[in-house]
Parts: C-alpha cells; structure tokens; sequence
C-alpha cells in the first residue's frame, strides 16, 4: 500500500547509465521512489564496455553483467526488458511500449544511450553487416567467426580496431579499413598511431588507411566490400564501427529540446522538468560524450539533485585506454600542439614506449602514452586538477615515481598516497579512490570484499594493484595482503586463473613478458612461479611455446628422478604395463652396464633403475631406446602410466580388452605436460585389479561398456573416484578422456592433483563439460590432440643425441699435476 | 649450540673469501690466485654448472639474470642436495631436494631456514671464469 504512494520514477533503458543512475539514487535513499526500468534488450543490465573482452573469449556473460535479478527483485524494481519504449506522452506522463504497455510517471528518466552509425553506401542492408553495440552483435559476430572466413571491419576507432581484435582472437581473418590516414586519430598522435598499426599488422590483422568504402556487395548476404579506389576485399561479414551518435528519436517525438543529443542542464533535467536524461544520449554545455568515464558523474549529480541535494554536473574530461590486450595505450586531453604548446616527448625503442606530455603554461593539457600506461593516471590527475607542473618540469616525462623525487628507488605507497580522492582506480567501473577508501574504511578487509563492494578491480584487474596498495594503505598493519582466492605466489598479486587469462588476452609467449606485463614484484620470479608459468605457456600456446629448462624443476630438466644422494632413478616406459623379453634383456643389461644399485617394480607397473648418474643419463637413455623404449616420465607432472589387468584376453572374469584399452590410451596420452602427474588405469571387470578407483582417469570395464572415472587419488589424501559417465565403446572412451585430461589440462591450477581440482570445481562442472556438452567434449578433445603433436616427442632420445649435453658433464675437471720424482 | 658456532664460523670464513675476491681485483695482476676454468657462455643464464674437486665433492658455478657469476659448495646445508640442480632466482638458489632457498652471495639460508654453505672465490675476467685456485685445487673440506 505504502509503495503506491511512493512517486513513480520510470527509467528508459535499462543499460549501464539508466542502472547506475538508480544505483546511485538508491544509495542516498532506497525509498524515495517506486521504480520501473524498460530494456530494449531482454535481459539484465550488463557492462557495455566489456563487450571486446566478451568478444575476445576473455570474458562470459556471467561475467560481465553489472545486476543481476535478484538486485532488481531486492530493491524492488520492475523489469521490463525486451520491449523498448516507442512514445511519451508528456501530458498525461505516461509512456508507452511496442507490446502495448503503459506506465505513468511522475519522473521519467531516459537513458537511451547511442545508436551506431552505418554509413550510407550500398548494401548496407545486407545480411551480415554488424554493428557492435549490444549482445546480439557480438551473438552474430560469433556465429560467423564459428563458421571461419574473413572479416572486414570499417572504422579504426576504439571500437571498430577492439571488434577486429576480438574477431582475430576468433580465428577471422580481419581487414580493418579506416578513412583517416592514422587509427584513432582523434585520442592518438601520428606517432602512437604508426605504432599501433605496425603491432596489429604483426598480429595478422591487414589495416587499410584513407579507405573509403563504396560499397558492400553480396548477392542475398555479404560477399565483399569495394573501395573508392577499386580495391576489393572479399569477406563474409562486415563489422560497422564507424561511429555512435545519441539516440534521441524517442525525445524529439515527444517534443523535447534536442540539438545533437537531448539538451540537459547541470542537474540533468531536460526542457521538461518532469524529464531527466542521462549518458550517452544527452548533450551537456555543448558536449556529447560516447565514453564510459563522464556518465558516473551525470548519475551522481542526478542523484543528488533528485534526492534534495543538488551539487551539478560541470563536464568531463576524458580519458581512453584501449581494451585490446597487448596492447598498452592510453590518451587524454587535448595533443594537437600549436601556439604555446611545448611537447616533452620520450621514447625507448627496445622497451616499444612512446610517450608524450603536451604542456602549456605549466599546466599539462594533454598525454598519449603507448607501450607504457603506468603513469597514465598521474598525468590525467594532473590534467583534470590543472595542477603547476613548473617544479617537476624536468622529470614529467619520466613518470610520478621519478618526477616525485625518489628516483627508481621511489615508494609505490607514496605515490598512491599522493593522489587525490577523486582519482579514478579503476576505468571500468568509474570507481575513484575515494570510494575505494570509503568501501575499505566501511569494512571491506580484502581485494575481494572491495571487488565486491565498490567493483574496483572486479571488471578487468588492470587495477589490482592500485586497490591493494589503498588497501594496505587504509588498513596499514590489519592488511595481511591475505585473500579468499590465493595469489600465484609472493611475487604477484595475481591468481593463478588471473594470470592464465592475461597470458591467453595478452598473447603473452615468454616468462619474462608475463613478468613485465603483470608486474611481477620479484626480477625473475621464484622456483614456484617460474615453472608454473612455463607450464601455462606451454598449455595456452602448444606450436609455439619455447622450453626453458631453468624454469623446470630438476628432475623434469634432467628427465629422470633425483634421488636424495643427487643420483637419478631411470624409468622406461611399458605401455599398458605390458613388456617383452627382448626390453626385459635390455633393462638387465643396462642396469648392469651402468651400475644400477636396485631395480624395482613401481607401483604403476614400470621397472625403476636406481643410482644412476647424471653423466651417465644420456648413454643409458640411448641404449634404452635402441632396444625400442622411450622415456616414461616417471619424473614430470605429467602423463605417468596406464596402469592395467589382463582383460578378456586372458582373464575368465574379463569383460572387454582392457589391455589394449590401456595400451591405447596411453599410445594417446603420453608425453602430454600437466598440472601435476595425471595416472590411469584400466580394469577389465568390477573386481578392478588394476586399481582404477584411485586414479586422475580410471576406466572399468563392464559388460555393456566402460564406466569413467575421474579425481581418485592414492596419496597423502585418499579418495575413491566420482564416476563420470559411461559409454558404450571404446572410441568413446578414448575421446572423453582426451576431453577430460585438457579441461584439467586448461583449467586446474599448477600443482593441482585432480582430486583437489574435482572437488573444488565439482563433479556436476565436470559433467557438463565433459558428458553433457558434446560439442565443448569435441573440441576438448581436439585441443587435446593438437598439443600432443608437439609434446609426443621422445626427449631421452633428444638428448641421448646431444641435446643439452652441458646438463649432463661438469664444467671442467681439474687432473693432479703430475708429481716429479714419481713419489707419492 | 654446536649448529651456531658452525654457522658463524662459516659466515666469517666466507666474508674472508669476498674479502679476497676484493683484494684480487685491485691486483689484477697476482693471476696465481686464480684458476681458469672455462669460458662464461658455458654457463647458462639462470643455471648452474660443476667443477669436481679433490675429495669428492663438488664446486656449483651460477650465473644470474644480470649476469652475475657465483660460486658455492655444491651441497646444501640442510640434507647436502645438489644446489647446482636448483632454480635459480635474483640472487639466490632453491635447493632441488626440499625446497630451501639459499644465498648466492653469503651462501646462507635464506628465510626460516638456518643453515651456511661456503663460498668459493669466483670472478669473470675477460669472459673467462676465474675460480679461487686454492679452493679447486685443494678441495673442500
């Protein structure tokens, strides 16, 4: 009853500026009004700007939405997405939709946002030109890149050169045509641009500038695009990111001032003062803005205003980051030089940096920083505050570390101490360090009760850092730097999952450009970084990935094991566990020839050779392979063995073949790196003599067909198997557990065992992957198969040929003079 | 009681070394001091190599990021694992058998963990590693 009484503030568009405008009225006061959102779109209200990363594989829906329906159901709101709002009839104050449905306002708030603009050439209508505004575009973009071919994105803005780096990541084939000589020439300087060009043309993608298009041809849908100057680019999509402008139809239909965009003042109020715009849609002072930054400052003056404390909306300057990973851009303010301007300019060719301050009067007024955005924050702090630069003139360029006295040497916390409450942390949800401080100061103890809270560093994680520090900072000695999901180790404040991702979003290749580009606090990480990360690389980039055997542990640098009086143990392989005299006789004769102090049956049903020294590895290794064995890496987080029984063949219990089933897997499965050793075993009937029910895989055999199992374990924590699925046939078999090692292969965290894994993701995770999502299962499994082509590679007999030879002889020798006089 | 003096004892003994290393090289010319054992490329960055020695141990030759050489016992203070087979990181090596992480420069322990390893006078001069000629020789005790 008391809710009808409650003014009705209607809100159309249910995007990032009409939620946040609410959010932000709710936070001064959650009962002032009784609230109705329309969306054109039919779900919930999502983060815009991180389409690219959606684009780009880097992020899932889940991932990006802002509210979710409980936020609406919590604070009361009704939600009418899915049917966008066609007119406004002010008189009566009410609004209408395309279903038909009416609702009355005493407030109504549009925030309509921006619509794309496709640019008047033929076959503009074809099926298969996209814009890249909302989630059916990127549904379309990836239904296409599904099908492979190629793309041509017109427009080399912001978001024209993110959609081509999306659909690169995508596998398309991507040619970007820009009409202006350099990209984004409106946030970069030709220098930054010519960079920018020259890294994405290295990425593959082909960029055409002083393009213009005049047409698009296609017969029935999109085949090709035609210049002005006759050149022809075949394609099956085109992506038109030339530009956005305000949507303001609706708004000019209902008779409300509108320019370029729907006219507001300082409080956001329309030319009716029932009416209120925000975002992108509006026009303010003269501007039109198309960034993320300036609507968290409309909506904190709307709210404030609505709630009986009007403060006012003066303009924004803006800033630009492009959301391309790799690739560290930023711009702000004004750099076309000119009368008065002075340009400190800096630039280091091995580190690929550009970076250029434009001063003027002692005050900086614009920056374009590229290869190094470090300091990006600092000069648009500086910029915005319009601050005398005068003092620090000489040492602008190298950045607020230097420029602040301390040289290298300079404190961090120092300089996030020294910024000011409204500089902004965190880009992607324009949160400024005085709510971060605000949200710690209100109980927030760690980054994610602040993710959580305030949603700095929640969206992309660039500002992690930032927020740990304002953490330590505001908490000083209660920060125990502790978090619910652990760092990778001391030298990062990344996760394990955090750091996978940038490697796979940054294409980072090598450790040490995993180092650089998340800042590893350690010169060359620690003995529990570096070979997780050497893992993750080779995981993420299996054809290119380049070994560095210093970032191995020993024993899968050696290929052996060590033992505790630095001798190495020798394990060939026996595939399926089965043998034959002739590798018996071989095995014999080399622990004999090379003085192996015991030989022991393991417990994977291999033979161990103990003792053996390291000059003596590669010798053994190369007798062992003559005789037709190869490594069994008995040593490595790896593929160890494939444990079996002796199936029908010989067993009168024995259902299937579970001998040659094993023999099989393992011809599969070998050679293959892991998180951490990865064992299976197959029993030919429910007795299970080859213990399958403690392994990473286990198979048994029965009647009808193989039960999967997966996540058993032997070790220090003893855990049975979860049965995954069963299947019918022995292909069958073999393609899920390809699929299951490269989801834990893909997923699990360096030193993970499976049980652990399983248990924390959970079985009814790994069924959906594995069981339910066939065609996920498929390209597991592909994945799977790809990376064995380059891992099934014998590496005893590499270096039984020489490889690495150094691992295995001392520097030198140093032989007794011989004594003269012959007594000794 | 006995495990400190020991530490202590080594401490000093390696100070000694640095202190020699210094005294060389303002003397360039005293080369009897040094052994040549080989050119610095043999060394991989972030790696180690061996030099045997009289009595059966050996001498763990690293070489930095940066670059930088240095020498030790190859024998961890803790259970004598072969800190030669180690990761080695910034100015440091953790031992390959359990993980203790030991100075490249002290030889000490690094950490919770106390323990000392000698030091062995080792210099780059001309890409030549030059090693303390009385320890290579003499061997270690």
């Amino acid at each position: 009853m008391q809710q009808d009484t409650k003014p009705h503030l209607v809100v159309v568009g249910n995007g990032m500026a009409g939620c946040r405008a609410v959010e932000e009225i709710l936070a001064r006061d959650a009962h002032k009004f009784r609230i109705t959102i329309f969306g054109a779109e039919p779900r919930v209200n999502y983060n815009r700007i991180m389409l690219s990363p959606l684009l780009a594989g880097e992020k899932s829906f889940a991932d990006i939405v802002i509210n979710d329906e409980a936020w609406y159901a919590d604070n009361g709101i009704a939600l009418i997405a899915g049917d966008p709002v066609v007119s406004i009839d002010r008189t009566a104050q009410a609004v209408t939709s395309k279903s038909g449905r009416t609702e009355y306002y005493d407030r109504l708030l549009l925030a309509t946002g921006s619509d794309p603009f496709i640019i008047p050439v033929p076959g503009r209508d074809l099926p298969g030109v996209i814009s890249f505004r909302d989630m059916d575009d990127v549904g379309a973009m990836l239904e296409a890149a599904d099908r492979g071919g190629d793309a041509v994105v017109i427009g080399g803005g912001l978001l024209g050169l993110e959609a081509a780096h999306g659909l690169t990541l995508r596998g398309m084939k991507v040619t970007v045509i820009h009409l202006m000589p350099t990209l984004m020439e409106r946030q970069l300087d030709e220098a930054a641009g010519w960079l920018l060009k020259t890294e994405l043309e290295r990425r593959g993608q082909t960029i055409l500038t002083q393009a213009d298009t005049a047409e698009i041809y296609g017969d029935g849908k999109v085949e090709g695009v035609r210049l002005k100057d006759g050149r022809d680019i075949p394609c099956s999509i085109v992506v038109m990111a030339v530009g956005i402008r305000p949507s303001t139809a609706l708004a000019r239909e209902a008779g409300l001032e509108v320019e370029r965009g729907i006219l507001v003042d300082d409080h956001m109020m329309t030319s009716d003062p029932a009416v209120l715009a925000v975002g992108e849609c509006v026009q303010h002072r003269g501007q039109v803005y198309g960034l993320v930054a300036p609507l968290w400052d409309m909506c904190r003056a709307l709210a404030d205003s609505q709630t009986g404390n009007p403060t006012g909306y003066t303009g924004s300057v803006t800033s630009t980051k492009l959301k391309v990973s790799g690739v560290d851009l930023f711009s702000a303010g004004d750099f076309s030089g000119g009368e008065g301007c002075e340009d400190i300019v800096l630039r280091d060719a091995t580190r690929g940096v550009y970076k250029r301050v434009v001063v003027r009067d002692d005050r900086v007024i614009g920056a374009v920083l590229y290869g190094d955005t470090a300091d990006g924050s600092w000069y648009f702090d500086l910029l915005k505050k319009e601050e005398d630069i005068s003092s620090i003139r000489e040492a602008l360029i190298f950045g607020q570390a230097f420029a602040s006295g301390g040289g290298a040497l300079a404190d961090p916390k120092a300089a996030v101490a020294a910024l000011s409450d409204d500089a902004e942390i965190c880009g992607c949800n324009g949160v400024s360090k005085g709510k971060v401080v605000a949200c710690i100061a209100g109980g927030a103890q760690d980054l994610d009760a602040v993710r959580a809270g305030c949603k700095a560093s929640a969206s992309c994680g660039q500002c992690t850092g930032l927020v740990e520090t304002l953490l330590a900072l505001t908490l000083g000695e209660a920060f125990d730097g502790s978090r619910a999901v652990k760092p990778m180790c001391k030298c990062t404040s990344f996760t394990h999952e955090e750091v996978r991702a940038a490697i796979r979003d940054k294409a980072l290749k090598e450790i040490p450009a995993v180092m650089q580009a998340l800042s590893w606090s350690t010169p060359d990480g620690c003995a529990s970084c570096r070979p997780a990360l050497n893992y993750y690389l080779l995981c993420a980039w299996p054809a290119e990935h380049r070994e560095d055997p210093q970032s191995r542990f020993v024993n899968e640098r050696m290929h052996a094991n060590i033992q505790k009086d630095g001798t190495y143990s020798v394990v060939p392989r026996m595939w399926g566990g089965v043998t034959t005299p002739d590798e018996l006789r071989a095995i014999a004769d080399a622990a004999e020839k090379y003085g192996a102090r015991m030989v022991k049956v393991t417990g994977g049903q291999r033979l161990d050779l103990f003792g053996i020294r390291k000059e003596d590895l590669p010798d053994i290794w190369a007798d062992l392979n003559a005789a037709g064995m190869v490594s069994g890496h008995a040593y490595g987080k790896a593929l160890r063995t494939v444990k079996t029984c002796v199936g029908s063949e010989w067993c009168r219990f024995g259902t299937q073949d579970s001998t040659g089933l094993g023999i099989r897997i393992e011809q599969m499965t070998w050679g293959s790196w892991m998180p951490h050793k990865f064992k299976i075993a197959v029993s030919g009937c429910p007795r299970n003599c080859a213990e399958a029910t403690i392994k990473d895989f286990g198979v048994i055999c029965v009647d009808s067909g193989y039960e999967l199992h997966i996540g058993g374990n032997g070790g220090i924590h003893l855990r049975g198997t979860d049965l995954l699925c069963k299947v019918a046939t022995e292909a069958e078999a073999l393609d899920y557990c390809a699929a299951f090692i490269q989801l834990y292969r893909e997923e699990a965290r360096y030193l993970d065992r499976t049980a652990p894994w399983v248990e924390r993701v959970g079985l009814d995770y790994v069924k959906q992957r594995i069981v339910e999502d066939a065609e996920g299962r498929k390209e597991l499994r592909a994945r799977f198969l790809h990376a064995q082509t380059y891992l099934q590679k014998d590496p005893w007999a590499e270096r039984a040929a020489g490889a690495e030879s150094h691992l295995h002889r001392h520097i030198a020798e140093i032989r007794p003079f011989a004594v003269v006089g012959g007594a000794a | 009681m006995t495990t400190a003096t020991a530490t202590t004892m080594a401490t000093a003994a390696n100070r000694k070394a640095a202190e020699q290393q210094q005294s060389s090289k303002a003397t360039p010319h005293m080369i009897a001091e040094w052994l040549d054992i080989g050119s610095v490329d043999q060394l991989p960055a972030l790696g180690a190599r061996t030099l045997p020695v009289r009595g059966g141990k050996e001498i763990a030759i690293f070489r930095t990021a940066n670059g930088a050489v240095h020498a030790l016992l190859n024998q961890c203070p803790h259970k004598q694992g072969p800190l030669s087979e180690g990761i080695v990181h910034d100015s440091s090596v953790t031992c390959p058998l359990h993980n203790w992480r030991i100075s490249l420069l002290t030889g000490e322990a690094l950490g919770e963990d106390k323990g000392c390893v000698p030091v062995i006078p080792v210099k780059i001069d001309g890409g030549r590693i030059l090693i303390g000629r009385r320890e290579a020789l003499q061997g270690m005790a």
